[in-house]
């Protein structure tokens, strides 16, 4: 068995897990209805009582919370303690719209070190360890999440914070950082650069959290490589908490919800139903020991799927899987679910020079769906014969059928010819919903 | 020896060639030799012009891809099977012929034949050693 944190918790019984989680949610649920207008507002549309949620097994009988709640009761409207126990605050801007803002008390905060610690813990991290935060220290949860699990299990930090690239690699070299943390777009900007100065051999990383936005197998391998270190997915949400939600132990086989202060379910997300076990779809969470900002079955429009299985290191928290797309990305074509992160994976593995600038047309014709998918041409790709430019189509269309399960016409089109609106290609265009 | 022709990517959508002729003319570069190879789903229009290095800038501009490629343009006479003599000497020699296209050239009012070979060394030098005289660059 792996080294835990919080091996009570971390390696806790399944049936002792149901029934803890029961205690602490009807807790909740009391204590939110008596604090929180919008919730006890929904029980009552509902005719629901707190006291006729008895455990696990009524969760799906509450109502479901979602990020617009968050706009419409901003800043504080949905904390669930008064001001005078709020410690922090952290806000998130998104790419739509106003900002959110979230609160913890000094118990939430002590919760959160915990999560983050049990993962340091889980990928070999210790007292010994030299933790580089490289998230963004401010608003963003990410920097202090990572911040306070490093202090927590004992570990040096060095809260450097994001950017300054040469000067991050020289502290890097310098301080001896053993663990990278930061998001993993900039993990790759920065592995790139370790390449360019040619210092990978200075280097002392053994393992990098890399969390906060979507990233591919591909990457983890080119991050690996560059960075030499073993690189672990985090995941989180500031709604929920922040990074450490869920996180990949050392066998890499999902990430495990810190399932004594989070319940996950996995509902369809058109009609709200509980999904059975092992299915995928919209990830749901439910926080039962989050004091200021606590939320019920909060959508959080990410799509992947629980496995319950045991797992090798001996934790008995579910795994989830990493999301496959958001609810808001999600296409179905023809019955098929298609997420344009599906496509650009295979676009970025295929070889052969292919860009991953893409875009699909969706449309109906005689009620049946149409799949495109145009891959914007490069200089490489192409050539003077008909057959090798043939070659490619056929390529791309044989690797896209296998992952997706459908074949979608592809389209060589020339390069940056693939509408762009503030430097991001627009990557779906589906006319279905013009007709 | 060799003639320096551009092939061009040509996307399946309408007014694409015509887009990419527009663009040539309206920068004073002129075209000699046309042809456009055609799939359902693509072409390729092979064009030799009278300013390689402009009509790639041109392109450039619009957003089409363009390729250099080295072919052979070889004079046909009129006499009967003048072609086919030509064809001969090139696969006696075990070389493959990608494609061919004719046009007429500005000396004397004669058609020449452009030929991509995929091996266009041995190409040019089988022709010349068997007497076929290649046009140049300045002849076109
Ligand atoms: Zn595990």
């Amino acid at each position: 068995m792996s080294k835990m944190w919080q091996p009570e918790y971390e390696a806790m019984p399944r049936e002792q897990i149901r029934k803890d989680q029961g205690e602490k949610l009807c807790r909740q649920v009391k204590r939110m209805y008596e604090n929180v207008e919008l919730f006890r507002k929904r029980m009552d549309e509902k005719g629901l009582k707190p006291e006729d949620i008895k455990g696990v097994e009524d969760l799906h009988k509450l109502p479901f919370s979602y990020k617009q709640d968050l706009r419409d009761y901003y800043p504080y409207g949905l904390f669930a303690v008064p001001m005078s126990e709020i410690r922090r605050v952290h806000a998130s801007s998104g790419t739509t719209g106003k900002q959110i803002v979230v609160g913890y008390t000094d118990n939430d905060l002590e919760m959160w070190a915990d999560c983050f610690a049990r993962m340091l813990t889980a990928i070999g991290s210790d007292e010994n360890s030299f933790v580089q935060d490289a998230y963004g220290l401010g608003l963003f949860t990410g920097g202090f999440g990572a911040h306070d699990g490093a202090i927590r299990i004992g570990a040096t930090v060095i809260p450097i914070s994001a950017g300054n690239t040469a000067r991050q690699i020289q502290t890097m070299i310098d301080f001896g950082a053993t663990v990278l943390c930061c998001t993993p777009s900039y993990a790759m900007y920065l592995g790139e650069a370790i390449e360019e100065m040619g210092v990978k051999d200075k280097l002392k990383l053994k393992a990098g959290i890399f969390g906060a936005e979507p990233w591919t197998e591909e990457m983890r391998h080119q991050i690996e490589e560059k960075l030499g270190l073993k690189a672990y997915d985090i995941y989180g949400l500031s709604e929920i908490m922040g990074p450490g939600v869920s996180y990949e132990c050392e066998y890499q086989c999902g990430m495990h919800v810190c399932e004594d202060n989070f319940i996950p379910e996995i509902i369809d997300p058109d009609t709200g139903e509980v999904l059975p076990e092992g299915a995928q779809g919209e990830l749901v969470f439910t926080t039962i020991t989050k004091e200021g900002f606590p939320l019920i079955r909060y959508r959080t429009r990410d799509i992947c799927s629980l496995n319950y299985e045991p797992c090798k290191c001996g934790r008995t928290h579910v795994r989830m899987n990493k999301p496959q797309g958001r609810t808001d990305d999600m296409l179905i074509i023809r019955g098929v679910n298609v997420f344009p992160s599906q496509i650009e994976e295979v676009l970025l593995n295929v070889g052969g020079e292919i860009t991953p600038n893409y875009q699909i047309v969706v449309d109906r014709k005689n009620n049946t769906d149409t799949f495109e998918v145009n891959v914007e041409m490069s200089e490489a790709m192409f050539s003077d014969g008909v057959k090798g430019i043939e070659k490619i189509e056929k390529l791309i269309t044989e690797k896209l059928r296998s992952t997706l399960g459908i074949a979608p016409k592809v389209n060589l089109v020339n390069p940056k010819s693939i509408e762009r609106s503030e430097g991001k290609a627009k990557r779906v265009i589906d006319k279905r919903k013009l007709h | 020896m060799f003639i320096k022709q551009l092939s061009i990517f040509v996307e399946n959508k309408p007014g694409r060639l015509h887009s990419i002729m527009d663009a040539l003319s309206e920068n004073g570069v002129d075209i000699s030799a046309l042809s456009i190879a055609d799939t359902t789903d693509f072409g390729i229009l092979r064009i030799i012009v009278s300013d390689i290095d402009k009509a790639r800038e041109v392109l450039r501009e619009i957003g089409v891809i363009s390729k250099v490629t080295n072919v052979i343009a070889v004079y046909i006479d009129h006499k009967i099977g003048g072609l086919a003599a030509v064809l001969d000497h090139i696969s006696d020699a075990g070389i493959g012929i990608e494609y061919m296209y004719a046009f007429l050239g500005r000396t004397e009012g004669k058609a020449l034949m452009v030929l991509k070979a995929d091996d266009e060394e041995m190409a040019a030098e089988v022709l010349s050693a068997n007497g076929v005289k290649l046009a140049s660059m300045e002849e076109i």
